[in-house]
Order: structure tokens, then sequence, then C-alpha cells
């Protein structure tokens, strides 16, 4: 890989019937890297991954992956990735089995059983080795697709949505065995929904109505955002919060009131008009600290942000 | 990156097996559409009509003519209906159908038959329905000469050594070509394979598409034209199934005779196989959906029921009918089958029908990879 630069891509764009869904799109992504990849729905991470592997066109934009131009060179590139789609995408009629033997031969691999066999133990799909795929649960099947993307043990991952309704246990299970991976030198580009599985990555990209919003270490995002945040909590056991929530958000400077169990956190882009508008509210019944902004109200934040900008 | 890897391609086909066999609704469709189609068209291969309507337009009343129209009648194929007396009405008779069959015998015919003279006996045929009157149009000469030796008995029985002692002529209005009913069952053969293949495979990449496999497939190195070969071979097998099935049916169910070699036919038609199932993957490469996939069949398949030959007799089409039916595999694949079962035709006498189908199969193999999507745009 020149430079340990494994995806390096500039102003990827494509848009479906006139409605531009990705656009302009920078990425760097180095070796050995997981790369986190969030958005809301429609934001347009399945289009860019897509991109990236291949299976669209970008309207505009150029770029490598693993050493080989996006747009010209996409037949040199799939071999060496693992793509696992956001649908399930093996085949319901055949068994586990068989959907793994099937795609080990495609890849041309020498012996596929072995192979096979390797990747049925590693998942854990010994059970259902002999089951159609379609009668597997949401997170077997999840599991399926892993095993099928990496069997021909790929440099660059590029998963979408990998643990959408997988269990928790599961989910630890395949973010450790990910990082397993990247220990090894191969990197990942993972699309989550999910806060905690985005502080495990170590770079994140975060992409909204079709625009990189932010990119960067988790730290670097938060840092980046600028926000404060206050935690209020009541110190009467009793008395709820819930008057307050209603309050507080039209004031100026308060961006966001979001509730965690018995405690708000309140946000905003500017300390000072922020720490104005809930100094009437710092009574004795109410106990006020200032907290670590979380990466969800970074991003909520970003995402309003420029929806505002659209308008 | 090879253009195409055997590797790759024994993968598809082994999937393609896997899923074909797991399929019963489409296995069902298989066995089931050739079995109805041989049941509705072989019924009416069956039936074996008698009691054909028929007039006679006699201008003689000797024995002979008498036991003729009399073993006509006792053979159950016609019914004498109607006796006109002259000749623009029988051919009215024939015209508005009201007869499907006019004997007509000449002046003196008892006469001229004893004198040795062999007067000519003939016999109008409405052939539109070949299926109709085919059968008894056949049986017509072996009634006539049953006939005339009951009567041509001491004295004149030497008159049955030699040739027949009439020129029994048999004329088939309407259809020229005097196709047989022995001529459905080999077209049909045709018409079955291009209905079921071509529907069948036309789903075949519509469905990868339709259930979110095709992104899997297209994310591999696997290509175009590993994915469209490999989609064609188990349903050749489908496809000799299905023909195993017709030919067995017609041998011992419609007792079709057979003439030329079941081998060669078997073996001829895998370029008639190939050329439809090429056709329906082609189809589902344009096709959106499945149900645009059949409806695009159908599209190909009417011209090919309609103007190959199979329902109305080629050479009678207007010229731009004929035109666009020699384009059609299925016109070509009829001629090479009538040609081998019914004329016992050998491979040297098929070729002409041969390369127009190899020519289309290629033609239509490569429209199929110049569209197939390679990404999901
Ligand atoms: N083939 C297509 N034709 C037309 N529009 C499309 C197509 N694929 C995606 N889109 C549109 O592009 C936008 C982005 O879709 P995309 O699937 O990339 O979003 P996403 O970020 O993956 O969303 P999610 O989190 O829900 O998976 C959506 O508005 C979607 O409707
Ligand atoms: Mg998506």
């Amino acid at each position: 890989m020149n430079g340990g630069t494994v995806i390096d891509v500039h102003g990827l764009t494509k848009a479906f019937d006139g409605k531009t869904v990705v656009d302009g799109l920078d990425m760097t992504i180095r070796r050995g890297e997981i790369y986190g990849f969030l958005g809301p729905n429609g934001s347009g991470k399945t289009t860019s991954i897509r991109m990236l592997c291949g299976l669209l066109t970008p309207d505009a934009g150029s770029g490598v992956c693993l050493g080989f131009d996006v747009i010209r060179e996409s037949d040199k590139i799939k071999p060496h990735v693992g793509y696992m789609t956001q649908k399930f995408s093996l085949y319901e009629d055949l068994t586990v089995r068989e959907n793994l033997l099937f795609t080990a031969r495609i890849f041309g691999l020498a012996d596929p059983n072995r192979l096979v066999d390797g990747c049925i133990e590693r998942m854990g799909l010994g059970p259902f080795e002999h089951r159609l795929a379609g009668n597997l649960s949401g997170g077997w099947k999840q599991r399926l697709s892993l095993g099928a993307c990496t069997l021909h043990s790929p440099d660059l991952l590029l998963l979408d949505e990998p643990t959408a309704g997988v269990d928790p246990g599961a989910r630890r299970d395949f973010w450790d065995h990910v990082h397993a991976l990247a220990a090894e030198g191969i990197t990942a580009l993972i699309s989550t929904h999910y806060m905690d599985e985005a502080e495990r990555c170590h770079r994140l990209a975060y992409l909204a109505y079709g625009r990189l919003l932010a990119s960067g270490t988790v730290e670097e995002i938060v840092e980046g955002a600028g926000l404060t945040t206050w935690s209020v909590a009541s110190r009467n056991p009793g008395a709820g919060l819930h008057g307050l929530t209603e309050r507080l958000r039209p004031l100026p400077g308060v961006d966001q009131v979001v509730a965690f169990g018995n405690t708000l956190h309140v946000s905003g882009r500017d300390a000072a008009p922020l720490e104005r508008a809930i100094a009437p509210f710092r009574t004795d019944g109410l106990a006020w600290t200032i907290i670590d902004t979380s990466l969800e109200e970074v991003f909520i934040d970003l995402m309003r942000q420029s929806r505002d900008g659209l308008k | 990156m090879r253009m195409f890897d055997c590797k790759r391609f024994a993968a598809m086909v082994g999937k393609e097996f896997v899923q074909m066999r797991r399929d019963r609704l489409t296995f069902a469709m298989l066995i089931g559409i050739p079995l109805i189609q041989l049941i509705l068209f072989g019924y009416a291969i069956n039936s074996d009509p008698r009691h054909l309507p028929a007039g006679v337009l006699s201008a003689d009343n000797s024995r002979f003519a008498r036991s003729i129209v009399a073993g006509m009648q006792t053979s159950t194929f016609f019914d004498i209906t109607r006796h006109p007396s002259t000749r623009a009405e029988a051919d009215r008779l024939l015209r508005d159908g009201d007869v499907l069959f006019v004997l007509t015998i000449p002046e003196n015919f008892g006469r001229d038959l004893l004198r040795g003279d062999r007067p000519v006996l003939l016999l109008t045929a409405d052939a539109t329905d070949p299926l109709a009157s085919g059968r008894a149009a056949m049986a017509f000469p072996e009634i006539v000469r049953l006939a005339l030796a009951r009567e041509l008995t001491g004295p004149d029985a030497d008159l049955n050594q030699t040739e027949p002692p009439v020129d029994v002529r048999i004329h088939n209005l309407y259809n020229p070509e005097g196709e047989t009913q022995y001529n459905i069952v080999p077209g049909l053969m045709g018409v079955i394979l291009t209905l079921t293949l071509v529907m069948i495979t036309s789903l075949a990449i519509t469905r990868e598409s339709e259930r979110g496999t095709m992104e899997h497939l297209l994310s591999t190195p696997i290509r175009p034209l590993e994915v469209m070969l490999g989609k064609i071979v188990p349903y050749i097998l489908a496809g000799y199934i299905q023909m195993t099935l017709i030919a067995a049916a017609a041998r011992f169910l419609f007792n079709v005779p057979m003439q030329g070699s079941v081998i060669l036919t078997f073996a001829l038609s895998l370029v008639f196989i190939g050329a439809n199932l090429s056709v329906g993957v082609t189809i589902s490469t344009v096709a959106r959906n499945q149900l645009q996939a059949v409806q695009i069949s159908i599209f190909f398949f009417m011209p090919s029921l309609l103007l190959s030959g199979f329902m109305f007799p080629f050479k009678g089409m207007p010229d731009w009918a004929q035109a666009i039916g020699s384009i059609l595999p299925l016109t070509h694949y009829l001629l090479l089958i009538r040609g081998i079962l019914l004329k016992g035709n050998g491979f040297m006498d098929s070729l002409p029908h041969l390369w127009p189908i190899l020519v289309f199969w290629a033609a239509v193999v490569a429209a199929g990879l110049k569209q197939f999507r390679r990404t999901l745009d």
C-alpha cells in the first residue's frame, strides 16, 4: 500500500434522478485503521461504500482504493475487498455452508472446504451449518455475512451496519474480532448508528445530507464541535424535571435538551449565552454541573446545523 | 483478471443447480407446462376424429361407385351428409364448412374401371385443420381398395392384381403444404421449450437483483459471462427433461411415427435450447423486476408462436411476417425437427436449419453481455 494509505478519495459525488445523495466526499483511511462511518438515515453512507467497491459509478470525483483507481480499476479492487451489505445479500435458499462454499469458490480460493470449516468454527456457526440461510435469525444472518466477507482474507473490509440487530454479547465479540483483524493490518470501514461502536473506532467520519460534516478521532470531533454541556439533576427525588425541558428548550443559547434517566443534559454552542440562559434555573432544588460533551450530542448538533444550513 | 474462469463458472453452475432443486414451484412449472400443453393439444391429436361430414358429387351409379360410398360410410371416418348435384354446389358446401370432404365420381366411372382405364377418383379435403382431415384422408385409398376388392370378383378379379384399378387423388384445399397432424407434436416440442425456458431464465438475473443477492455477487470477482452461462447450464438439463417427456408422449401416447434419429434430434436441440435460454438471460439483464421479465418473455413468445410456422403455414404468410419469422429460432427448429423426425433427415440435411439458430444465439449472448449491468446504478 502506498504510504500506508488504503483509501484516498476526493470529491466523490453521486446523484439519483437529479438528487445529489453524496456530495463531494473526501476520505483518507490509513492501513490498519478502524474507520467509523456515521450519519442519519439516508445520509449517503451506503451509497458512499458502494462507490468505494465499484458497485456504483461516481458522477464525479476520483481517488485510489488499495492502490487502484476507484473508477477505472474496480475489477482489481474487488478481490481484495470484503463487502458486507446492509441488507442480507447471501442466498436464502442455500444453506450456511453452501453459501460460504459458493463465496469461497467465486473468489477462487484454494481448498474452500478447509476455509469454510475454519470460518464456521470462528463465527460459531456450527449448529446452523446445514440450515437454510433464510431460516436464520437476524443476528445469525449478520454473522454469516461477516464470515462470508472475510473468507478470502481481504485487505479492506467495508461493513455496512454489520451489527444492526445483533445482541450485545455478539456485538462485543464482533468488535473484538474486528480489532484483532486490524492488528493484523486489515483496514475496516464500518458504518453504524451506535455511539458506543463509534467510540471503538480509531477515527470517524460524520455524514449528513450527503456531506461530510466532521472527521477525525472522537476527541477531535467533540473538540471541534465546541459544545458546552451542563447536567441537571433534581435534589429532591420526588420532583420531576418534566416541566424544565419545555422551559429550557426555547431559550436563546440552549441548543439541545436531552433527558438521561433522572438527569437532563443541556448543551449550547457558546458557553456564555448558555450560562446566561440557565442562570434563572440554578436554584436550590436543582444541581447543575458541567460535564464532557458526548458524541451523540455532537452528532445531533451537526445534523441540526446542516439542516438549518440547507433551509 | 480473465474474462472467463472455469472454477468460478463451476461454482456458479453448482449454486444454480442447488437452487433449481430447491425451487419446487419452478420445477413443477418445468414439468407441468409440457404435460398440460401435451394433454390439451394431444387430446386433439388423439381424438382421431370420426364421422366427418362429407358430400358425394356423383355422375355415375355403378355398383362400384355405390360400394365406395358405402365403404366410406362404414369406415366411420366419413358421414355422407350431402349429395350436391353440381360442382359449384359442392364447392360452396366446402367453403361454408358444411362438409369437410367432397368425393367426386366422374361420369362412366364403372365402365372405365372395368375397361382398365383407371378412372380418377377425387377426394377434395378441407385441410385448414389437418388434425381433423388428415387421418380420414389418409385412410381413404385403403377404403377404396377394400370396396373395390369386394366387387371385383369372378372374371374381373384380375383387375385387382395389377396397380390399383382407379386413380385415387386427394386434393387438400386451403393448406397447400398438406401438413399432417404429426407436425403438431414435434412443433409442440419447440413451442414448449421456447415458452418455459425463456420464461424461467428471464427470471434468473432479475431475481438476484430483487432479492438483493446481486449486490453480493457484483462485489465478488465474478464476470458477466460466468454469471450468464452459469445461469444457462442447469436449465439445459431441464430442457432435455422436457424434450424426453414430450418425445415419450409423442411416441407412446399419440403414436407419432418417428422416422429419423432420436439421438440426432436431441444432439441438435442443444443449440435451440441454448438459444432460448440465452434469450431469457438477456431479457433478465434488461428487465427491472420479475413482472417485467415475464412480460418481455411473452413479447418474445407471441411472434414465436404465431410467425414460426407452428400456427399457420409459413409459406402462406405475408412477406413481412416471413421476414420476422425467419429471425426466430423456433422457425428453423420446426423445420429441423420435423425434417429429422418425420422425413428422416440426417445431419447434413439439418445444417441449413441449424446455422440460423447458432447465429441468433451468438447475437443474443452478445446483446446480453453488453446489457449486463456491472454496477447497481
Ligand atoms: N438506487 C437508488 N435510486 C434512487 N435513490 C437512491 C438509491 N440508492 C439510494 N438512494 C437514495 O440515496 C439516499 C442515501 O441513501 P443511502 O442508502 O446511501 O443512505 P444511508 O446513509 O446508507 O442510510 P441508512 O442509515 O438508512 O442505511 C437516500 O435518500 C436514498 O433514498
Ligand atoms: Mg445504509
